[in-house]
């Protein structure tokens, strides 16, 4: 038996700002070497868990805990953040965040710095630990030169540059894109493999952790552990779908077909599932299935024709960019980091003027219309909800914009009050904003765009973040919208989105107009997935590996039968 | 895209390859002989100096012409007021009055009084440029520890050079936040009345500041993660052993400062009165 690294006895802690113990009666042993996943949804407790062997809980959150914690042998209650860092090196999501250096190097020296290492040494380790993420070519790019897999990177040396023999993630993939996301399942991994160190992962996006394997899942439900198993016998027990935790899709679609999955085929991966037993019921559910019905020409409400815009007019973001918008469509709009996705937002609202071409809503020219009369009739949602809620009460909130418009006082109230009811917010409008959960402090902000009737919302990440289960509640909410009429432009890397959601999608790269298509054929399309920094999906592997062609037609029928079960 | 005011960019002159210690410590000395001396011989060979370094550095003047503006504004108001608040503080200190000029009341110009004027203009351009360079041609990372290496704290050291790290990223925030904004109506421009704008203004702050703490929030997290502030004294990645070169400008700027002082008060007062 390895030496148990982590051993949690009987393990209860309550944060001092909470009436309740966040985790309970948590018996869970870690021992060296081993790669585990923690899952779990939003407030499960699953987060507390990484705070409490990291030590920020209680240390910067404080908090009482009864039970025993030991850290590699040794109770953790003596033990500070900085101590404990000896033995646990962190990874945080938002790479944005906990970058502290100004640049690459200064960032991943920084453990170094603060306990004193001589230069010579701390030179040689530094680069040593860039090295080993294979990110040796940036040691002096600056934060703002680097994306968001690079910055990711950058922390990961910093991790590993103080030698800790434990190396924890907490959401490594929340704000990467699919492929740099893959990329960084892969460089853990590799970690893993080469130097033995021990690895754990708190994350809910489960299918893409699952990319590389992990020796143990650990479910975490309202503070307790629910269970503890190999990843192919969890994902055979049906426990994922009953704890709200999204399954892999080419499970999902196995299921649909009847097969029998057991941990004997290997279902974790899609690569090298075992499939011989269920070719054959796959591809009878696949013809059993109705073609996908050719979705009816919309008539086109937004049109943008010829765009090029750019900040340095040497340096253009978009180029020529054409696209149009049907009446009651949902568009996705797709590309990597820079390739001009929020610019072309941007512009559509006026924020921005287009050096050339021309954007017209119902056939009309908006380019001699200000932002505000835009925003008349195009809502524009942040991704982040606390960079637009500006007043205290969620009432005011959404009643802003039409205040500053001059409506009358008792229209106001009906289209607040109406908008409120829409949103499923109507119960809380005399309540503070701060008091709000994250969903709902989200819809707020789509409330307070709502009421202004808008003929058209474009809504940047609006699933960035969120569990399977508030995700699920937010497209719902959408659809509602969309079914009232409502046309939806969605900025979004989330390739489950745009598959589930999407009627079309338009891919940018460098600033032009790449693919436009159905999301089905855009994530089937290997050169344009690349491009646009999302990966194939597992669903498209599966429809290879049993020979269906096409395989977006697959994928299409899948997403229609995923979408009858759920509702 | 906001433009890039006060930033460092490696032009690769000789001042900037000086180490950041180097340039602390001769703008502090610098700057204190600047502003005790109103020895007109020495504030000048000082400018001289001064202006040639900075001629020297290849500084764009892009970078810094924002903050000089304001700079020359400061100054401007600075000698009106002095002229208004005390029109004969040269006669007190230089005790002769030639008057060239009486203007109404107790106001009329006197040599003392335009020669006292000039004195405090010259100590402005003797300090501004060794100021601007400091500034400009150090390294953002080299800040921190050159302010740590001539006795801050490192944990204040490294606070202001955090704060530089963050600041374009909250510029950004900001205009993120300010466009969304106006799409509901908040107007900050012209066209709004002044009591609105306030307000509107205050619409915007909120989020920003929240934005800010929860980034604080983050940041001071991952900094405890890593070990900030575990121990009284740290190491710096970005520390340089002083060379050759930059003992010779500490060297020269310490005697040129002592030689300022021991100019200056040789006899008895700060001032060279040439009236007498």
């Amino acid at each position: 038996m390895k030496k148990p690294v982590i051993e949690f006895d009987q393990f209860t802690f309550q944060y001092r700002a909470q009436s309740e113990p966040t985790l309970r009666d948590i018996n869970l042993t870690i021992h060296e070497g081993e790669k585990v996943l923690i899952v779990g949804p939003s407030g499960s407790g699953k987060s507390t868990l990484a705070h409490c062997i990291n030590g920020l809980a209680p240390h910067f959150y404080p908090g009482e805990h009864s039970g025993v914690l030991k850290i590699m042998g040794a109770d953790s209650k003596g033990m500070g953040i900085a101590e404990l860092s000896d033995f646990i090196g962190t990874v945080m999501q938002d790479p944005d965040g906990q970058f502290v250096g100004l640049t690459v190097a200064e960032d991943i020296a920084f453990k170094l710095e603060n306990d004193g290492v001589p230069h010579a040494e701390m030179i040689r380790r530094v680069q040593e630990a860039a090295a080993e993420v294979e990110f040796s070519d940036f040691l002096d790019a600056s934060p703002q030169e680097l994306s968001g897999g690079q910055k990711q990177k950058t922390t990961l040396a910093g991790g590993l540059v103080g030698g800790a023999p434990i190396l924890l993630f907490d959401e490594p993939l929340a704000s990467l894109d699919p492929h740099a996301g893959r990329a960084t399942v892969e460089l853990i991994d590799r970690l893993h493999r080469e130097s033995g160190r021990t690895i754990m992962i708190v994350e809910h996006r489960l299918e893409e952790v699952l990319h590389c394997p992990v020796d143990r899942i650990i479910v975490i439900e309202e503070g307790r552990i629910v269970a503890d198993l190999p990843p192919d016998e969890l994902l055979c027990s049906g426990l994922l779908r009953e704890k709200g935790i999204r399954e892999p899709l080419h499970l999902s679609a196995m299921r649909y077909a009847g097969c029998a999955v057991t941990p004997e085929i290997g279902p974790r991966s899609v690569e090298s599932v075992d499939l011989e037993g269920c070719t054959e019921q796959l591809i009878r559910w696949h013809e059993a299935n109705l073609a996908s019905p050719k979705s009816d020409v919309k008539q086109p409400l937004l049109e943008l024709e010829g765009i090029t815009f750019g900040y340095d007019p040497a340096k253009p973001v978009l180029q020529d960019v054409s696209l149009s918008v049907g009446r009651g469509e949902i568009l996705c709009i797709a590309g990597r980091n820079g390739a001009g996705k929020s610019t072309i937002s941007r512009l559509i609202c006026g924020f921005h003027k287009p050096s050339s071409g021309s954007i017209r809503l119902n056939g009309r020219d908006l380019s001699r219309d200000t932002i505000r009369e835009r925003a008349d009739v195009i809502g524009f949602v942040m991704q982040n909800p606390n960079h637009m809620l500006s007043k205290p009460l969620l009432y005011d909130e959404v009643a802003l914009g039409l205040v500053n418009r001059g409506v009358p006082e008792a229209e106001i109230r009906d289209r607040v009050n109406e908008t409120l009811r829409v949103c499923g917010l109507y119960p809380f409008r005399s309540w503070p904003v701060s008091a709000l959960s994250y969903g709902q402090k989200k819809r707020a902000t789509i409330a307070s765009i709502l009421v202004l009737r808008p003929e058209i919302l474009i809504l940047d990440e609006p699933t960035a973040g969120q569990d399977f289960r508030h995700y699920n509640e937010m497209m719902k909410f959408l659809m509602e919208l969309n079914s009232q009429g409502m046309t939806l432009i969605l900025i979004t890397h989330d390739m489950h989105l745009m598959l589930e959601y999407g009627q079309r999608t338009v891919v940018l790269a460098e600033g032009r107009k790449l693919a436009d298509d159905t999301p089905a054929r855009i994530l089937g399309n290997a050169q344009v997935v690349e491009e646009a920094h999302l990966h194939e999906t597992s669903l498209h592997i599966l429809a290879r590996r049993i020979g269906v062609q096409p395989e977006d037609e697959f994928v299409s029928r899948f997403i229609r039968s995923d979408r009858r079960m759920m509702n | 895209m906001p433009p890039k005011l006060l930033s460092y960019s490696d032009v690769g002159s000789p001042v900037h390859r000086l180490n950041g210690v180097t340039k602390l410590i001769a703008f502090l000395l610098f700057s204190i002989a600047g502003m005790v001396s109103y020895d007109t011989r020495c504030l000048l060979v000082m400018l001289v100096i001064s202006l040639s370094v900075f001629y020297i550095s290849k500084v764009p003047f892009k970078q810094y012409s924002f903050v000089l503006y304001l700079i020359l504004i400061f100054s401007a108001l600075n000698q009106l007021a002095i002229f208004l608040f005390s029109p004969e503080q040269g006669v007190q200190i230089y005790g002769t009055r030639h008057e060239l000029l009486h203007i109404a009341g107790r106001y009329s110009l006197t040599s003392e009084q335009l020669f006292y004027q000039f004195n405090v203009l010259l100590k402005f351009a003797v300090v501004v440029p060794p100021a601007l360079l400091f500034l400009l041609a150090t390294e953002p990372s080299e800040f921190a520890s050159s302010l740590n290496r001539v006795g801050v704290s490192y944990k204040v050291a490294y606070a202001i050079s955090l704060t530089m790290r963050y600041i374009p990223d909250v510029q950004q925030e900001y205009v993120n936040i300010s466009t969304a904004a106006q799409a509901r109506g908040i107007d900050l421009s012209k066209k709004e009345k002044l009591g609105r704008r306030v307000k509107n203004m205050a619409a915007i702050l909120l989020p920003l500041v929240l934005a800010t703490l929860e980034r604080i929030e983050k940041v001071s997290a991952a900094l405890e993660l890593r070990g900030f502030g575990r121990k009284r004294k740290r190491t710096w990645y970005r520390s340089r052993p002083l060379t050759k070169r930059d003992t010779l400008v500490i060297a020269g700027a310490v005697l040129i400062s002592a030689a300022v002082l021991v100019i200056t008060f040789w006899d008895g007062s700060r001032f060279y009165n040439p009236f007498v």
